[in-house]
């Protein structure tokens, strides 16, 4: 399809300018002014509704499509969550006015939904506290090793490095590098989970803390964890719960009750907020009692006559790390879901995401390899080492496309060749789970019988197969050219 | 009957399933969890249907002052946003997409984002920017971060003209990283050529400014990026999006680095988020550049396709060795920008810019003329200036907001010994008549 800078036309504009011009006394000078105008497209808003709403049918979406990508929980997001998110009293509020003198009466309703969220996530992870801010989970995962590393600052301890499983997700080692630590990585044992005996052997009093994702990207529940827990208690070090996991066990189990010290939450994932083609997330962390004082300021409080506060006298705080008090709107949209969902709903929920992904790793057992023997967690994981000769499962990827169905996650988890994670969440059918079984059983007879009808997937997609080698050596990174086709 | 909400399978279905993976019940499923692991005490409501959730949101939100007339900014400002960029954006086939991890599934969201940095790029006068990062603090920080790997070097020299709510995130995450981070004083509302000539040296990796910086004054930064270059560090600038529809841009005075706030370009305040961080930079220097990048290339058929390039830099691959640990970045909101920018357009655009200019001069007029009222920097300056008042700014503002108007954002609260200091801020959506209240109520409380 067309660039919409390739459809520009010069003179063509979609939006109408007020005409209440004001010619004041002061210009700025010449010499500081940009030489040319930046060559924005000249399109009507015609166009540009018929360019992208003709872009977004390129797209598949968890509104069009099943999307069973295991590790990113792609779970349908309920149109009222929006709806609650456009109510103009909270799209309109300037984030500083709580600084302002007596700002704070301005935004109590915002500072109210905040102050609540922050109670139901301290509820359904047994920790005492939470912050907001963090825009991501990555980036909630370095606001915890920030806190690590605050709290090992004060106690006087000498930490060096963070402990992590080799099958975690790769910004676990990232984040605990942008936090000035180095990672040990311990690897997994023939459960998927990590290796006991390596573990204790990693762990000394260097050790600033535990990065762990439970169940683990293999969706399997680590029965030790108890054992793993109280090692790294033992040296004073922190054990951190990477939450992206969180839709199979919530109203179930609580990390902080298992004896976790903070973990992040992906809200984009288990608290149904969308992702709009990959962001804005949102990652807020908790934290237990004794961490309390490193939490980000500002924080939300509230007043003995009721009101909502911003607090700031934290001296021990880490600090601002983010602009405010998080990705807001996406904060409003999993407030919503959890007063809809309540308590029952959670545990609902997780009941269900776990019987579909056991659904699906018995279905398909007949045909596919699962990693491990026993059930699993919301998500299940194959090898496609049983495909026929010469197909990966970069091929059954494409086939799925082609199919109508996105394709399960294929690099991940690292420790298993030719991965397929498959994640169904709760927000699917049984017809659904039964028709993309059969598609799986079909695409596995065809890797046998006919190969290249594989080879040459996908190609009912508005692309084939795209060349990323040449992308990355071609590097074609903006457009160029300024006239029309 | 009651029902979970959001679940798919009937009971029936439930039961057939139970049965097909061999187990009794829900809880059978979870029973190789040790049973001292699991819990059922939540202190939760009931859940709400969806009507009763709504009645209770918007009584809440009612709590909140919704008719201000606005004149604070600081960084974050209060622009019109044009109805086709809720209505395009909210699709479902944006909305609901995940990371485009299988590029022929996603050539809309990846072709957006591609036309996304084209546009930045040209915004910014850089030749590459990549598909977004959080916002404007954390965008800056990662540019700190890029000139520091691309120089080898540990000393960041920052300008105070830099927005304070940055430089506090700076702070907090420079604080476990061997990073010597200095601070350099504004000279009279601009960065101080003598103060950064006399820190210069071949242990600076990274300088960073900002323009126009946090108060509204505008800077040529040409001359003081060649002494930057002259010891081979690296300029990161930040700068005001909206601002570049008409003002010299980081590209043409040499910058290296370009980051911002994209907040301006489409998207509402909001209470501060989600907003977008913008990064453009120069073409060599691209494979330090962090966060997710879009690259054309061709299908197997020749046909012109979108993909996530150069990720040997990225989280997935090199893990601790990764450019940042940032995985997703600001799809949506990118997608906002793209289409704001596309609806405006170069010339709606400009004029945008011109407009806000033309208030915030205007009001400059009337505000000055106030008795006890002066300027705090007699400097050319964009859509925001600061004036210091005969009294506390605080307590102005804190006067004013009786009336209605939101007056600004009182500059003590970042630094010392500017209690009296007011900085006003004014968008397209500011009239002359809002401005002429504005200036008779000021009046009336000092």
């Amino acid at each position: 399809m067309k660039l919409i800078f390739e459809k520009s036309s010069p003179g063509r504009g979609g939006v109408r300018i007020p005409e209440d011009r004001i010619s004041p006394e002061e210009v700025i000078p010449a010499e500081l002014l940009r030489s040319e105008p930046a060559e924005l497209p000249e399109v009507s808003e015609s166009e540009v509704v018929r360019h992208y709403t003709r872009l977004s049918r390129l797209n598949f979406s968890v509104d069009t499509h099943f999307y069973p990508l295991g590790s990113c929980t792609m779970k349908h997001n309920p149109r009222a969550c929006e709806k609650a998110a456009s109510v103009p009293e909270l799209c309109e509020t300037h984030p500083l006015w709580p600084q302002l003198r007596h700002g704070g009466l301005l935004t109590q309703g915002s500072l109210q939904i905040l102050y609540s969220l922050e109670r139901i996530l301290s509820e359904i992870t047994g920790l005492a506290e939470f912050t907001l801010q963090p825009m991501a989970g990555s980036h909630g995962e370095l606001t915890a090793v920030m806190m690590m590393a605050a709290y090992h600052r004060d106690r006087g301890n000498k930490k060096t490095h963070i402990i992590i499983p080799d099958s975690a997700h790769g910004t676990n080692p990232a984040s605990a590098a942008l936090g000035g630590y180095s990672v040990v990585t311990v690897p997994s044992d023939e459960n998927g989970v990590m290796d006991l005996e390596k573990f204790k052997e990693a762990v000394n009093e260097e050790t600033a803390g535990v990065m762990l994702t439970l169940p683990n990207t293999l969706g399997v529940f680590n029965p030790q964890i108890r054992e793993l827990i109280d090692a790294v208690h033992a040296v004073d070090g922190l054990m951190y719960y990477d939450g992206a996991n969180f839709n199979a066990i919530m109203g179930r189990i609580k990390p902080g009750d298992l004896g976790f010290d903070l973990c992040h939450l992906n809200l984009h994932k288990s608290f149904s907020t969308p992702h709009g083609g990959g962001g804005p997330g949102t990652g807020p962390v908790g934290v237990c009692e004794k961490l309390r004082p490193f939490l980000p300021i500002s924080r939300v409080a509230k007043t003995k006559d009721g009101t909502y506060t911003l607090d700031y006298d934290h001296p021990k705080s880490i600090g601002y790390i983010a602009p405010f008090y998080g990705n807001f709107s996406i904060l409003v949209r999993a407030y919503a879901y959890l007063l809809m969902l309540g308590r029952e709903g959670l545990r609902g929920t997780s009941n269900r995401a776990v019987l579909n992904a056991n659904y699906l790793l018995e279905k398909l057992r007949g045909s596919y390899a699962a990693v491990s023997e026993s059930r699993c967690m919301h998500e299940c994981v194959f090898s496609g080492k049983s495909l026929g000769e010469g197909i990966h499962t970069l091929d059954l990827a494409k086939a799925l496309l082609d199919r109508g169905v996105h394709a399960p996650t294929i690099y991940f988890p690292l420790n298993v060749p030719e991965a397929i994670m498959i994640e169904p969440t709760e927000t699917e059918t049984k017809e659904t789970l039964d028709e993309f079984v059969t598609m799986m059983e079909e695409i596995m007879e065809l890797s046998k019988t006919d190969p290249d009808a594989l080879h040459a997937a996908p190609v009912t997609t508005p692309v084939g197969r795209l060349d990323e080698v040449a992308a990355a050596k071609n590097m074609d990174l903006t457009y160029t050219g300024d006239q029309n086709d | 009957m009651s029902h979970t909400p959001f679940v798919c399978t009937s009971p029936a279905d439930e039961k057939a399933m139970l049965h097909a993976v061999d187990a009794e019940s829900f809880d059978d499923l979870f029973s190789h969890i040790p049973a001292e692991f699991q819990t059922d005490q939540f202190g939760l409501s009931a859940g709400l249907s969806e009507m009763e959730m709504m009645q209770h949101l918007r009584k809440i939100a009612r709590k909140n002052s919704s008719d201000l007339t606005n004149f604070c900014g600081a960084g974050f400002y209060d622009h019109f946003i044009p109805a086709a960029v809720d209505s395009l954006t909210s699709r479902g086939e944006f909305f609901t997409a995940y990371t485009p991890y299988q590029p022929e599934a996603a050539q809309g969201t990846l072709q957006a984002a591609y036309e996304y940095q084209t546009a930045i790029a040209r915004l910014t006068g850089m030749e590459v920017s990549n598909a977004s990062l959080y916002d404007g603090g954390t965008a800056l920080f990662e540019g700190m971060m890029m000139a520091l790997r691309i120089t080898r070097r540990n000393c960041v020299l920052v300008d105070t003209g830099v927005s304070p709510i940055y430089r506090t995130m700076l702070r907090s995450y420079t604080r476990n990283l061997k990073i010597d981070y200095k601070e350099i004083p504004l000279s009279g509302g601009i960065a101080d050529r003598d103060a950064f000539a006399q820190h210069l040296d071949d242990s600076i990796g990274a300088v960073l400014l900002q323009n126009p910086n946090f108060f509204g004054c505008i800077d040529d930064l040409t001359g003081l990026i060649e002494q930057i270059h002259r010891v081979k560090a690296v300029a990161v600038v930040s700068t005001y999006p909206v601002s570049l529809g008409l003002l010299k841009t980081p590209g043409e005075m040499g910058a290296d680095i370009v980051t911002g706030e994209g907040q301006s370009l489409g998207m509402p305040l909001s209470f501060g988020g989600p907003y977008l961080g913008f990064m453009a930079t120069r073409k060599k220097l691209v494979r330090n550049m962090p966060g997710r990048i879009v690259g054309a290339t061709q299908d197997t058929q020749g046909r012109r396709g979108y993909v996530l390039t150069l990720q040997a830099r990225e989280q997935h691959i090199r893990r601790e060795k990764a450019a940042s640990n940032i995985c997703t970045n600001m799809q949506l909101c990118a997608l906002r920008s793209i289409v704001y920018l596309s609806l405006l357009g170069k010339h709606g655009f400009a004029d945008v810019a011109r407009q806000c200019m033309d208030r915030a001069g205007y009001a400059w007029t009337r505000l000055k003329a106030i008795d006890g009222v002066e300027p705090l920097f007699d400097r050319p300056f964009f859509n925001e200036f600061a004036l210091k008042l005969p009294k506390d700014a605080s307590e102005v503002v804190s006067d004013l907001i009786e009336e209605g108007i939101a007056a600004g954002f009182p500059a003590g609260r970042y630094y010392v010994g500017m209690e009296n200091v007011l900085l006003f801020a004014f968008t397209e959506k500011r009239t002359k008549k809002e401005i002429d209240i504005l200036a008779a109520r000021l009046e009336s409380v000092l």
